[in-house]
């Protein structure tokens, strides 16, 4: 289980002091697939930095299964079962792409394994087992393989920043039932980053966060009635006053 | 003489395997040839010009055939200076191992000059691998100076593969290509330096003939307080194509300077280069840390990925 406890972070630009989190604290539960959605800068994906030590939060505390991992740098809470797959994944010159599969689930993989792994997020593995992770790659080609390796590896918790962005619709039905046979299989936790009424479909439960703030939390039932119906920058429904 | 047990594993590590005496090959050791072995296709002969090192005919029957001619330096205070010849006949198709070490347990500098000619014949298919290594708890440095000088006849393949990873401490590589008519070049150049060491590597390619190429793929990694200087040219005589990329990764103080040429003397030739030197860049730190590995572990993957 993941517990957050009053979670804060800010920076400052221009002089300015600018609360990005804001005393954010939720659980998420074993095999529980949580969806944290809200609007665009709202601070989701800061979130999801923090959660996975990317980013340092300023003050508040992380549990994972009971261990503290607050003070844990990125590796650290890798190897304690964290899994992350960034919203846009760097590029490996001179790397394949069997390579960064082997390295992601740290141990060699045999090539049917990877074969797997990438067909798994739509892509035809004979065509991409030996190419490089470089600029010969499209942007939504780069980020089914970044799926692929938080894939490789069974981890505790696993967090999907926005794995539907720069995705074609037939590979996002294939990431969609991956997302689903994970989550039946209830192996692991998984926290996805989504704005994707399929994915937030496919929730347990459902987080928004505006401003740095959980705005509301709860089973999607009761957090997806008017969801999709306020307008998330002004909340107004009226054009001509916007 | 016999090569001791250091030399030995210097050989190991320059020949990318344990050397065995068999096939063609030649072994020379702190400036004189140890020992040499011919086979049917391949010939190697003393020279006759007075200068050192050895004149190799491969015949055009020669089918993917493996030749080894390792060099190994273990006397500090040794200059080693040696002319080899390859002359490849039309068809062959051939690969060359020529790695050099040099150990050097003591306070004076060793240094060896090997400068390689290639006569390659039309259709011949030639692969040239060539690992520099250098190593030794010695002040004296560890010098390498390469001259490759390559003469392309129609149709003829070249693939030059060369590293230089560890340990040497100053290099100063020139290589001179003459490509003819619907002859291909292809190069690989991979460099690692360290510390204070130094690395110059100056390369002009030729493409006189018509329809002729060269794909020339330059990658460094720049540590410590290193200085690398790249200078390779092509130069477009007749319809021909040509591609030169340089990337380099620079860290710490080192300094890394990259300096393409293309000169066209053709209206139909066309020659492309490309450069790049940049620090290791952070996101890809990040995403090797989320794997598990700490950061040195993450930079180092970067770096051998790289320079694959």
């Amino acid at each position: 289980m993941l517990k957050v406890e009053n979670l804060n972070f800010q920076i400052t630009e221009d002089g300015k002091t600018k609360k990005i989190i804001d005393d954010v604290s939720f659980e998420v539960a074993d095999g529980e697939l949580l969806v944290i959605t809200g609007p665009n800068g709202g601070g989701k994906s800061t979130l999801a930095k923090l959660l996975m030590g990317v980013e340092k939060a300023d003050s508040g505390r992380i549990f994972l299964d009971g261990e503290e991992i607050t003070d844990y740098d990125i590796n650290h809470r890798a190897n304690a079962g964290l899994g992350f797959a960034f919203q846009q994944p760097p590029r490996f010159k001179g790397m394949t792409v069997e390579k960064l599969l082997s390295l992601a689930a740290g141990k060699q993989l045999p090539t049917a394994v990877c074969c797997k792994l990438l067909s798994n997020v739509g892509l035809c593995a004979k065509e991409y087992i030996n190419r490089q992770v470089d600029a010969t790659l499209s942007g939504g080609e780069m980020k089914r393989i970044e799926i692929a390796t938080a894939m490789a590896k069974e981890h505790k918790i696993c967090i999907y920043d926005e794995p539907e962005a720069g995705i074609d619709l037939w590979s996002f039905t294939m990431l969609v039932k991956q997302f689903e046979k994970i989550h039946k299989e209830k192996k692991e936790s998984i926290i996805i980053i989504s704005h994707q009424e399929r994915i937030i479909n496919m929730a347990d439960r459902i987080m928004v966060i505006k401003d740095g703030k959980v705005e509301k939390t709860g089973q999607k039932e009761e957090v997806m009635q008017g969801l999709f119906m306020d307008n998330p920058v002004c909340g107004c429904m009226d054009e001509e006053s916007c | 003489m016999v090569m001791d047990e250091t030399a030995k594993a210097v050989l190991d590590v320059i020949n990318g395997e344990e050397f065995k005496e068999e096939g063609a090959y030649n072994v020379r050791y702190n400036g004189q040839a140890l020992c040499h072995g011919d086979t049917e296709h391949v010939k190697i002969k003393k020279r006759e010009d007075g200068k050192n090192g050895i004149d190799v005919y491969i015949s055009g029957e020669a089918k993917e055939e493996r030749l080894h001619i390792p060099v190994v330096v273990s006397v500090s205070g040794m200059t080693d200076e040696v002319y080899n010849d390859f002359y490849v006949g039309a068809g062959a198709d051939v690969t060359i191992v020529a790695g050099c070490g040099i150990h050097n347990a003591g306070c004076n500098d060793s240094r060896h000059d090997g400068i390689h000619t290639f006569h390659v014949e039309k259709g011949a298919n030639v692969r040239y691998e060539e690992k520099h290594y250098g190593e030794g708890e010695g002040t004296g440095e560890r010098i390498l100076n390469p001259v490759t000088k390559i003469i392309l006849e129609e149709d003829a393949v070249f693939t030059l593969d060369t590293s230089q990873i560890k340990g040497v401490d100053s290099t100063v590589r020139k290589t001179e290509v003459i490509l003819g008519k619907g002859s291909k070049l292809f190069v690989t150049e991979k460099l690692m330096t360290h510390g204070e060491q130094s690395a110059v590597s100056n390369m002009d390619v030729v493409l006189k003939g018509e329809d002729s190429s060269a794909q020339i793929i330059s990658r460094s990694v720049a540590d410590g307080k290193s200085r690398q200087v790249f200078h390779p040219r092509a130069i477009g005589e007749n319809l021909c194509h040509a591609h030169i990329q340089c990337d380099s990764i620079i860290m710490d103080h080192a300094q890394v300077a990259s300096i393409p040429e293309i000169d066209a003397k053709h209206i139909d030739a066309a020659i492309i280069h490309e450069a790049a030197i940049g620090r290791i860049n952070n996101e890809q730190l990040l995403k090797l840390r989320t794997f598990g590995m700490t950061e040195e572990e993450a930079e180092a993957v970067i770096i051998e990925a790289f320079l694959n």
